[in-house]
């Protein structure tokens, strides 16, 4: 087994700890996050430790770490009763089925689907305005000058695409960015980044992007099909 | 009878906020309207120098809040137009001696007695702004057809909207008819198609603005100047008429145009 393996949700984080030393796992947890800080950026993470006993001392440690990467820790679950009493005194969950639904519930989350959820966003996207979605998104609207879209999935813009645009963020280069048209300030998919010439014409017809042999390539959408 | 409450902002500087607010109050109380404009730019107030009625401040907004005096006292009618008042910001204080709900407390106290009031926003999104937004019945957004003050109203609309406040309405500023005809000026459609707002009016650049403002007349009570009667069809546009764009007029004398004419 791994030593941690971080899973995006819907629901947030969940960050499952393996065997090993403690600060081995902490350590990894720590390498991983920080290479995919951009996504993380104020979501919420929830541990699964398994059998392993922590102390409060220690949850606090990982909340602490978690807080660097701009998340926050809200749920612990764990075999060992020691680390449910320590998890309860920092007042976190025990469990992921938080009482309360989180507040971006999709119906495909509730159905337990949970990367391969679709977010449908449907509102012009202003400055200013960012989503963030372990899965696809499709903003139906315009994304303008100043917004963000952060994807674990493709991101489809159904409208124009003029903020930032990150597809794939959590190291997926499979991903695809795609609008009627494209003309992003920026476009990320998995660990690569591309701009458009500084004097770019608007398209006329959509267009997709994409990485090919190690470079984010834009092209007509016609020629795809 | 009730007040309607209008706030106009921008989030960027220097678009004409008060230029804007000083001149639809005018055009409204010209109108017949029962108007106050307010100041919410506390520490930096401009709007009573925009309305020429700096020297007759004795109590400010700050004051009628904390209650340090009536809100009558603290409102200052027009020197020219009897149905419009002013309730000007403090200087000596910052955005944090007002809070949003005593700014809606403070709006609610001004509706029975007048047809309009209307909010001179500061600039930014902080808490200025959002003592300003609270009473919104309405919301302007004024900008420029430059990128940076439309990137900046585009932010606005979208916390206006998180507001659930009513959908705000634009008036672009300062429109270089030339410019624009060159290519080097953002064209109504351009900040129209990114904004997605509806259009409530065009100001023309104008000289007169600077001159008036220095003077402390609004231009709006100016028969002549363009930019007047522009802020004058859009305050009839908020009192409900339907009263078509201005035609925008190039500003170029005839002789400019002959020897561009000649240029090709």
């Amino acid at each position: 087994m791994e030593t941690i393996a971080i899973k995006g949700t819907s629901d947030g984080l969940v960050i499952t700890f393996g065997e090993g030393p403690l600060q081995t796992v902490l350590d990894e947890m720590e390498n991983q996050l920080s290479s995919k800080a951009s996504f993380f950026l104020g979501g919420r993470a929830a541990l699964r430790v398994g059998e392993r006993p922590l102390s409060a001392e220690q949850l606090k440690t990982i909340g602490n770490l978690l807080e660097l990467s701009g998340m926050t820790l809200w749920a612990v679950e764990g075999e060992h009763p020691s680390t449910l009493v320590a998890a309860q005194e920092l007042g976190l969950e025990t469990s992921m089925r938080s009482k309360e639904p989180p507040v971006s519930t999709t119906k495909a989350e509730q159905k337990g689907l949970d990367e391969s959820a679709g977010l449908i966003v449907q509102q012009t996207l202003r400055s200013g305005q960012a989503i963030r979605h372990a899965g696809h998104v499709c903003v139906i609207g315009d994304a303008n000058p100043g917004s963000e879209i952060v994807a674990g999935g493709n991101i489809i813009v159904w409208g124009r695409l003029r903020g930032i645009a990150h597809a794939g963020a959590m190291g997926d280069d499979e991903a695809i960015i795609c609008a009627l048209q494209l003309m992003p300030s920026q476009i990320r998919i998995g660990a690569h980044i591309a701009r458009p010439p500084d004097r770019g014409r608007a398209p006329k017809t959509p267009e997709v992007a994409s990485v090919q042999k190690d470079q984010i390539v834009v092209e007509r959408w016609d020629k795809k099909r | 009878m009730s007040a309607r409450v209008i706030t106009i902002t921008s989030g960027k500087g220097g678009v004409g906020k008060t230029t804007t607010t000083a001149n639809l109050g005018v055009a409204l109380a010209m109108m017949g309207q029962r108007v106050v404009t307010i100041d919410a730019d506390i520490g930096l107030r401009n709007l009573d120098v925009v309305m020429g009625l700096e020297n007759r401040i004795v109590y400010d907004l700050v004051d009628a809040v904390e209650g340090h005096c009536r809100l009558r006292q603290a409102l200052i009618r027009d020197k020219r137009l009897s149905e419009l008042y002013l309730l000007p910001a403090a200087q000596t204080r910052d955005k944090s001696a007002v809070s949003p709900r005593q700014m809606i407390g403070l709006c609610n106290q001004l509706r029975p007695d007048f047809d309009f009031v209307l909010i001179d926003s500061p600039a930014g999104i902080e808490r200025g702004y959002r003592n300003a937004i609270a009473p919104a019945d309405q919301v302007i957004i004024v900008t420029t057809p430059e990128v940076s003050a439309v990137r900046d109203a585009d932010r606005i609309v979208g916390m206006v909207e998180a507001d659930e406040k009513p959908y705000p309405e634009l008036i672009i500023n300062r429109l270089n008819v030339d410019m624009v005809r060159k290519g080097q000026m953002l064209s109504t459609d351009d900040v129209i198609e990114i904004l997605a707002i509806d259009l409530l009016g065009i100001v023309p650049e104008d000289k007169e603005i600077l001159i008036s403002t220095n003077k402390g007349t609004p231009v709006a009570m100016d028969g002549k100047a363009a930019s007047g009667q522009a802020f004058r069809n859009i305050a009839s546009r908020i009192m409900g008429k339907d009263i078509p764009l201005l035609p925008l007029k190039s500003s170029a004398n005839v002789l400019e145009r002959l020897s561009r004419f000649i240029r090709g």
